[in-house]
């Protein structure tokens, strides 16, 4: 065994589903003697590497892959998500705290409200403050740090009226304690801190939960290229490690990583993650080509003359930051309820306080209601209305495959009245699907089957899901041999079987592949990008909730139109990502709450400044990381049901307001009147915590 | 005002004793990959590879 230190590294593996996948990775990787050990983490559908140094990214990828999986490696530029994640479990443990401080209170407070008096009273009351004093001082933090953030901007939000509330009634209790007074509201300061910070934590923990979705989903994270060198040899390079003048070797299939200009080869690009273009373009020796493409044809040869932030897509970054300034203006309710809530119960426990001194009740018993009146309306039930509606109603929605990135989302979700569609990849399935394929007999089917299977050509593999699919088996080849540029052969009984480039038809621009037997063509497939194949009732669907479609695309009108024709939907084509950008603002201004959907770089911008926007899961990373949401599979109808969800989200947040409100109007008189106890602040808030929880629990049931 | 004396730290003790094994779980990772471990009873264990 070799003393050298191991190198930690991350993969997210989208297809971890079942125990099986959990025994296969963590027994099947360690067998590589270069991986010392692998652990997997199922909930965020990751892998954990330990691996000596001298391990090269597409050993270890392909470790992944001769198992069956597909790995993305995970960059290590993750401080953000690290600080995310020790914030949520910051939040954990100051629940974790704050249960039990109540539940130990609660057990005092139980024996003072069944009778305990004098002495006994006093001493459980000082033990009461022994651990709610400290308490308030840990699990107060998240609220008094907010708050006083909002205070020294002149902003208040729903935090200030907390903190205050909370500070008080502990201060007011310290003295009834002190000077043996009969009720002390210990327990009421720390359940209410309790059930608030439940809610704060429900709110990340949601966000963590898709957060972990979308880093599973970015695969250009921590790529990287191939890099000839001056004496012929080739060596991974990292895409952060890239640099002007290095010479990149493309393969079939794979993505570029920066941008160049071409040295040696000819292909065919896929532009339409860049463009939105769905027509390929040949490419030839000085001919520029930009990172996110994909290499469709032959290996290539790349002069690297912009990497990392200086590439194309850079542009779009910047544009993308300014498109997004609108979105961060957005109020979420829960601080727009503040808004109005926080004065409110300042005034009415001020009232409270001024009442009864004009009444002649003595500043310590005045004092005594105002406290009560501060802890009967704090927003315990409030805390709650928002996100424990909207943890299930992104949990629903995770199980039908949408990641919902945080509550705004869902808030801003459920106001849009148009949806402005991106064509490429959104309405259609962005990947080139075999037209023609029910004409061939099932001979031909499985020889195609035989000799595609052996290929990662784009083409090949789109030919091997349908053909799989259809359960045709592939015929027996033997000599398989792939010719870059051109196809694959082999020998099928005493015949030479080719699948590859058509040779004798014309076929345009369009992509076909051509089978040969003996070099006599015998069936020739075409391909094409084909709508998602409930494009059609989902735009029927969006606009019976009322909201209109349109599309915005880069591609060319011809391109477009038929789409249009099919769906029956106005178009407007050519468009740049500046176009979208602009055209968006147009509508936004007429009034419009603009749902954008879009999944190429190209869109990033128009996905950043719309309203609400979603991606499929087939989007660029840019796509995927500008959007509010994603949804993954082939279908579109998942877009209609996340803004179904989020509306009915939107009412049930609603009526939990009301009902926090309906409480309070109970509520507030008993406490002008001196009436609430410590028992009745208990009950009062925990019931109506319950109310409040239950309704959103009706959630889970939206879509069913 | 005795039996208090007794019980009432007992309590207090029980329940610290509960909320420093939810923080020792909460850093020892237990909580990291919830939906894994319930999985994680079917993956049958290899046998160790004699080396």
């Amino acid at each position: 065994m070799t003393a050298t230190a191991l190198v930690e590294r991350d993969f997210a593996v989208p297809d971890i589903r079942c125990a099986g996948c959990i025994a296969k990775l963590e027994q099947g990787l360690v067998r590589d003697r270069r991986i010392a050990a692998a652990r997997v983490n199922f909930t965020e559908k990751r892998v954990h590497l330990s691996c000596t140094p001298d391990t090269d990214m597409p050993d270890l990828i392909g470790a992944f892959s001769n198992l069956g999986f597909e790995a993305h490696p995970i960059g290590t530029g993750l401080d953000e998500a690290d600080a995310e994640a020790e914030s949520s479990r910051e939040l954990l443990r100051a629940v974790a705290v704050s249960g039990f401080a109540m539940m130990n209170i609660m057990l005092l407070s139980v024996s003072v409200w069944s009778g305990a008096a004098g002495a006994t009273r006093d001493l459980f009351h000082w033990l009461s403050a022994a651990i709610a004093l400290p308490t308030v001082a840990y699990a107060g933090r998240p609220f008094s740090r907010s708050a006083w953030r909002a205070l020294r901007h002149g902003r208040t939000n729903m935090d200030v009226p907390i903190s205050i509330g909370v500070a008080l009634v502990c201060a007011i209790s310290l003295y009834e304690t002190a000077t043996s007074g009969p009720h002390a509201y210990f327990d009421g300061a720390v359940m209410l801190l309790f059930f608030l910070l439940c809610g704060r934590w429900l709110d990340s923990v949601m966000r963590d939960r898709a957060r972990g979705g979308v880093t599973a989903l970015l695969r250009n994270m921590g790529t990287g290229a191939m890099v000839v060198e001056g004496d012929g040899r080739t060596r991974w390079v990292d895409t952060t490690a890239l640099e002007p003048e290095m010479v990149m070797l493309v393969a079939a299939g794979e993505r570029l990583s920066a941008d160049g200009v071409v040295v040696g080869g000819a292909s065919q690009l896929d532009l339409s993650l860049l463009t939105g273009e769905s027509a390929p373009q040949s490419v030839r020796p000085d001919d520029r080509v930009h990172a996110g493409t994909l290499n469709l044809d032959a290996p290539i040869r790349v002069r690297v003359t912009a990497a990392g932030a200086d590439t194309a897509i850079a542009d779009i970054a910047r544009l993308m930051g300014e498109a997004a300034q609108g979105k961060s203006r957005y109020v979420r309710i829960a601080d727009r309820a503040a808004r109005l809530y926080a004065p409110a119960v300042h005034c009415l426990a001020l009232m409270a306080f001024a009442g009864w001194m004009i009444a002649g009740a003595g500043w310590h018993h005045s004092l005594l209601i105002a406290a009560a009146v501060l802890i009967i309306t704090c927003p315990c039930a409030l805390g709650l209305a928002v996100p424990a509606a909207q943890i299930v109603a992104a949990g629903e929605l995770m199980r039908k495959g949408v990641l919902i990135k945080d509550g705004s989302a869902l808030e801003r979700l459920a106001e849009v009245d148009l949806a402005l569609l991106d064509k490429t990849g959104t309405l259609t399935l962005g990947r080139p699907e075999a037209l023609d394929l029910d004409r061939l007999d099932v001979g031909k089917k499985s020889l195609v089957l035989a000799l595609a299977q052996a290929s990662r050509h784009p083409l090949s593999e789109a030919l091997t899901r349908a053909l799989q699919s259809a359960h045709v088996l592939p015929a027996a080849v033997t000599r398989l041999r792939e010719t870059p540029g051109f196809g694959v052969e082999a020998m099928w009984a005493d015949h030479v079987v080719t699948l590859g480039r058509p040779q004798g038809v014309a076929t345009g621009n369009a992509l076909a592949t051509e089978l040969a037997v003996d070099g006599r063509p015998v069936a020739t497939i075409r391909f094409a990008d084909q709508l998602r194949p409930d494009a059609r009732a989902a735009v029927a669907a969006l606009r019976r909730e009322g909201i209109d479609a349109m599309i915005l695309s880069g591609d060319r009108a011809e391109a477009v139109a038929p789409v249009a024709r099919e769906l029956g939907l106005t178009a407007q084509t050519g468009m740049s990502p500046q176009d979208k950008l602009a055209a968006i603002e147009r509508q936004e201004t007429a009034g419009h709450k603009v749902l954008m959907l879009g999944d190429g770089l190209n869109d990033g911008p128009a996905l950043a400044a719309g309203h609400a926007s979603m991606a499929p899961g087939s989007a660029s990373d840019v796509g995927k990381t500008a959007a509010d949401c994603i949804f993954l599979g082939d279908r579109l109808m998942p877009v209609v049901e996340t803004v179904r969800m989020a509306r009915r989200a939107r009412a049930i947040v609603k009526q939990n307001f009301l009902l926090a409100v309906g409480y309070n109007v109970i509520a507030v008189p008993l406490a002008f009147l001196g009436l609430v106890t410590p028992l009745v602040a208990a009950v009062a808030m925990s019931g109506s915590s319950l109310i409040v929880v239950g309704n959103a629990l009706r959630l889970k049931r939206a879509l069913r | 005002m005795n039996g208090l004396a007794l019980l009432i730290p007992i309590a207090l003790g029980l329940g610290l004793l509960g909320l420093c094994a939810f923080f020792w779980s909460l850093k020892r990772g237990q909580f990291d990959d919830l939906d894994g471990a319930a999985l994680r009873i079917f993956v049958e264990d290899e046998e160790e590879p004699t080396a």
